[in-house]
């Protein structure tokens, strides 16, 4: 896929941030090669019992519906504005006054009209007014409204899976319209008519049956963390014992499978482990892992609300089967929008768990006080502020470092200083991104909400250029060689966006950080980091 | 030119004619422009706004979506937005309000360039919020201004704002010609140039003109038509005012009448303001509503300390670990992680 991208002059060329020609309504979709993911796997829909689980294929004309599709969708809207007042309301209040316009990134990297947040939400609205309002009834396109017809159809599957549910857009609008919203509802929709990208539904189904979206079989899960466990003895000379499903552990922890898995995240990984063994040899605290529920990330949070409920119920109820106090998360994007907008409402209350305390340092975290899920971010940033790591930042200092804050720790959380804190002690070369682009005004990668496929590389490529080109900002300003981020999907995404836009740059996580500056008891003198490349003065 | 303005402004024009030459016809149609229209617009606005928001109120709030605009509560020493990402009724309180009063979210508007490098640029993009907040609050000045038609004695926030809204008073400067013309109120001709930029930048930016639709300059034209009616009256023809006041009160009081010499103009004005009464609980103007309903923003962003309740949660078929370890004990056993049954060949 890679040799047929365009180059990154070719994508900017095409893109003109001035729509003109025929209206929106009157242009038809065109499912470019590139933009789109693939169909879903019927086995994968399957799996789960999902509806209408069927072969078929996006650039086909016929996509094989169930004959009464437009009923289903109808009804599907109906149920859902009768489920979420934050569907209704959005459906009603946009004045269309154009301040989310400018503010996607896919309508930043595209120029394409229909990527303007409030296009995207129109695509939805026409319909809406068209099947449940009377002026949409009598007025017709001259209230905006339209009826569902596949071509209709076609063009929210192909608009819905361009937008990566990132909410700056609701940052920016007056109403706090938010977009992931819509974009949830009409997948939720197009769901209900078997109507997924593989790269959503297959990572569902593994996670569904084995526990992660990789698929991973427990005894490879362990495997993997064994390789791990290998490559820190041979860059710490300390040998690292990750506990599984240990029974009355003190903490679960959970992850994204993603980290397991491919680098630059298996090095956050290996940093988790190493800060786990240091505070076992420590201070006695015992951290499990568990290959049932070895996934943080919630591909169902792009399919429905039902599935999303589905997958996240393992993480309760792994940690009340294993009789731990609480439980802590590692490094994700979607999953902490999951765990903390979410989770308790969904499968909660998690009454058989522990208010969250620190034991190391005797900290409350009362703001997970209900939950009881604490970020790895937090946790870590409490032991620093208390002085409990024993810490040596300059083995970071050859890495000259920004912070991307993923969007939904941003937007859907507010966790945008903790990671600061970490990173600023243990690396010592940080330099913030514009204000325009941190924060809860942050850019996605390019490629969340389940987009992170390899046929639809332009498109990430497009949607991850504004993030890219403050990176680019700071990588010419103050050499900028490496992005750090608290998400998997950034870890996966950003490397590729990155080559792409800003080629010397590099990605990390957070904990990488941590375990490249962390001193271990009894460990040898280290002349590589976590990726095995000299630390500074060891070059030679 | 294009098609969406120019069938909402004929619209407009077409509204004011029907008015103003059917209230020249005489008293029988000027009963129905001057007394059945206005009751038949409050009643289908009341009506019409309160079905909208009831029934916005009647679908739940599953789940607690807050868009976090700042840092969250977390531990003491970490500086918390409380605005921003309020984790306390009194923080929605003062978020809501900003929202409100100060259209907050649109004060963060930007302007994205791109620039050759390639270098995207996001600049400070203000305007929209002047034009904003101008229009609402001079909407409101004039609608507290006619309170004077609708009320007697006039209250005394009515005086106090027509006092505010008039201390330009053109007297001072041409004290030799302002014989019996009224001071200058500045609500109405800041709320026409604020619906004019408002209309402009919808026909002159391309990204708004193009998601601009017939329902987004109707109702610019109509304030536009009413604005321009009532500085008519006000300051070029001598419209009867203790007439039209006497029509009012007969109206307010349930003892409709429509006296003499009032002019067509006045009933083409009142009508225009039915016809905003009548659009507006079936028009994108319940923003006025929605945003008290906004879940995004009524909410706190404490969602991990106090639970949220769905109402309608359901139970959901899950993968339950023993399932799970059914699937793969054997390969469990053999890697060495614990399982909770052993097979039953070693039982």
């Amino acid at each position: 896929m890679a040799d047929e991208l365009i180059t990154p002059d070719e994508l900017l060329s095409k893109i003109d941030h001035r729509p003109s020609g025929t209206g929106w309504m009157d242009t038809p979709v065109e499912i470019r090669k590139g933009m789109y993911c693939y169909a879903a796997n019927p086995k994968s829909v399957e799996t789960l019992g999902l509806p209408n689980a069927h072969a078929w294929n996006p650039v086909d004309e016929d996509w094989k519906l169930p004959e009464n599709w437009q009923q289903i969708i109808s009804e599907g809207f109906r149920e859902r504005l009768g489920k979420f007042r934050s569907f209704k309301v959005f459906m009603d209040i946009c004045v269309r006054c154009g301040a989310c316009a400018d503010k996607c990134h896919f309508f930043i990297g595209t120029g394409d009209p229909k990527n303007m947040p409030v296009l995207r939400a129109e695509l939805l609205r026409s319909v809406y007014r068209n099947d449940f309002t009377k002026v949409g009834k009598i007025l017709g396109r001259l209230a905006g409204a339209r009826p569902m017809t596949i071509d209709v159809l076609k063009e929210w599957w192909y608009y819905l899976f361009q937008c990566t549910e990132c909410r700056r857009c609701s940052v920016f609008c007056p109403y706090g319209i938010d977009t992931a919203e819509i974009t949830i509802m009409g997948r939720e929709l197009l769901n209900l008519l078997g109507l997924n990208i593989d790269w959503i539904a297959t990572p569902v189904s593994n996670c569904y049956k084995t526990g992660n979206h990789l698929g991973i079989q427990p005894h490879a899960f362990k495997d993997m963390l064994d390789f791990f466990v290998d490559d820190i003895e041979e860059i710490t000379g300390v040998q690292v014992q990750p506990a599984y499903m240990e029974k009355n552990a003190d903490i679960l922890f959970i992850t994204p499978s993603g980290d397991v898995f491919a680098d630059p995240g298996t090095y956050t990984c290996m940093g988790y482990l190493i800060l786990f063994h240091y505070l076992r040899e420590k201070y006695g605290l015992k951290v499990t892992w568990s290959t049932y529920a070895s996934e943080g990330g919630n591909f169902g949070f792009f399919t429905s609300h039902e599935t999303m409920k589905r997958l996240n119920s393992k993480m309760y109820a792994e940690a009340k089967r294993l009789g731990v106090k609480w439980i802590l998360g590692g490094e994700c994007g979607h999953m902490w929008r999951v765990i903390t907008q979410y989770m308790d409402t969904m499968n909660g209350p998690a009454d058989f768990l522990e208010e969250p305390v620190n034991p190391i340092t005797g900290t409350k975290f009362e703001n997970a006080k209900s939950t009881k899920m604490v970020h790895i971010a937090e946790f870590t940033a409490d032991l620093i502020k208390h002085g409990k790591l024993d810490l040596d930042p300059s083995r970071n200092d050859n890495k000259i470092l920004t912070f991307h804050d993923s969007c939904n720790p941003s937007r859907g959380m507010g966790m945008l200083d903790e990671p600061r804190y970490v990173l600023q002690n243990v690396a010592r070369n940080f330099y913030e991104m514009p204000a325009n682009t941190i924060r809860e005004q942050t850019f996605c990668c390019g490629s969340g909400s389940g987009l992170n496929a390899g046929e639809n590389m332009e498109l990430r490529m497009a949607g991850g250029f504004p993030r890219a080109n403050a990176v680019k900002y700071v990588h010419e300003k103050f050499g900028v060689n490496m992005v750090a981020c608290v998400c998997a999907i950034d870890r996966a995404a950003l490397p590729a966006s990155m080559s792409y836009w800003v080629p010397e740059v590099e990605v990390t996580g957070l904990h990488e950080l941590v375990a490249n500056a962390l001193i271990l008891p009894g460990e040898k003198e280290r002349e590589t980091d976590l990726r095995g490349e000299p630390l500074p003065g060891m070059e030679e | 030119m294009n098609k969406n303005y120019m069938v909402s402004l004929i619209a407009v024009i077409v509204l004011f004619l029907i008015a103003y030459v059917g209230a020249a016809q005489g008293t029988g149609l000027q009963m129905v422009f001057g007394i059945i229209f206005p009751y038949l617009a409050i009643l289908l606005f009341i009506v019409g706004f309160v079905r909208k928001v009831m029934g916005w109120a009647r679908s739940p709030v599953p789940f607690q979506i807050t868009t976090t605009c700042g840092q969250q509560k977390s531990m003491p020493w970490i500086k918390q937005a409380k605005i921003d990402n309020p984790s306390c009724t009194g923080g929605v309180v003062a978020r809501m309000a900003l929202e409100i009063f100060c259209l907050r979210s649109l004060f963060r508007n930007t302007r994205m360039k791109l620039k050759s490098g390639p270098h995207l640029t996001y600049q400070l993009e203000i305007f929209l919020w002047v034009a904003a907040l101008a229009f609402h609050y001079a909407f409101f000045a004039v609608v507290v201004r006619h309170l004077r038609f609708f009320t007697e004695p006039i209250p005394c926030f009515v005086t106090l704002i027509e006092n505010l809204d008039s201390f330009m008073r053109a007297e001072v400067i041409y004290d030799a010609i302002q014989v019996g013309v009224p001071g200058i109120y500045m609500s109405g001709l800041i709320l026409l140039a604020a619906v004019t930029y408002l209309f402009l930048r919808r026909i002159f930016l391309p990204q708004v003109r193009y998601i601009s639709q017939a329902a987004d300059y109707f109702p610019l034209f109509l304030i536009m038509g009413i604005a321009l009616s009532g500085i008519f009256m006000r300051y070029f023809s001598k419209v009867d005012v203790v007439s039209i006041k006497e029509l009012i009160m007969g109206l307010v009081t349930f003892q409709p009448t429509i006296p003499e010499g009032i002019s067509a103009l006045f009933f083409a004005h009142l009508f225009l303001v039915c016809v905003l009464l009548m659009y507006f609980p079936n028009s994108k103007l319940m923003h006025f509503g929605g945003i008290f309903l906004s879940p995004t923003r009524n909410m706190a962003g404490n969602t991990r300390e106090v639970r949220h309740v769905n109402p309608w949660n359901y139970p959901v078929k899950v993968h339950t670990y023993e399932e799970y370890e059914d699937d793969f004990r054997d390969k469990m056993i053999e890697a060495g992680l614990p399982v909770t049954k052993m097979p039953e060949e070693q039982a």
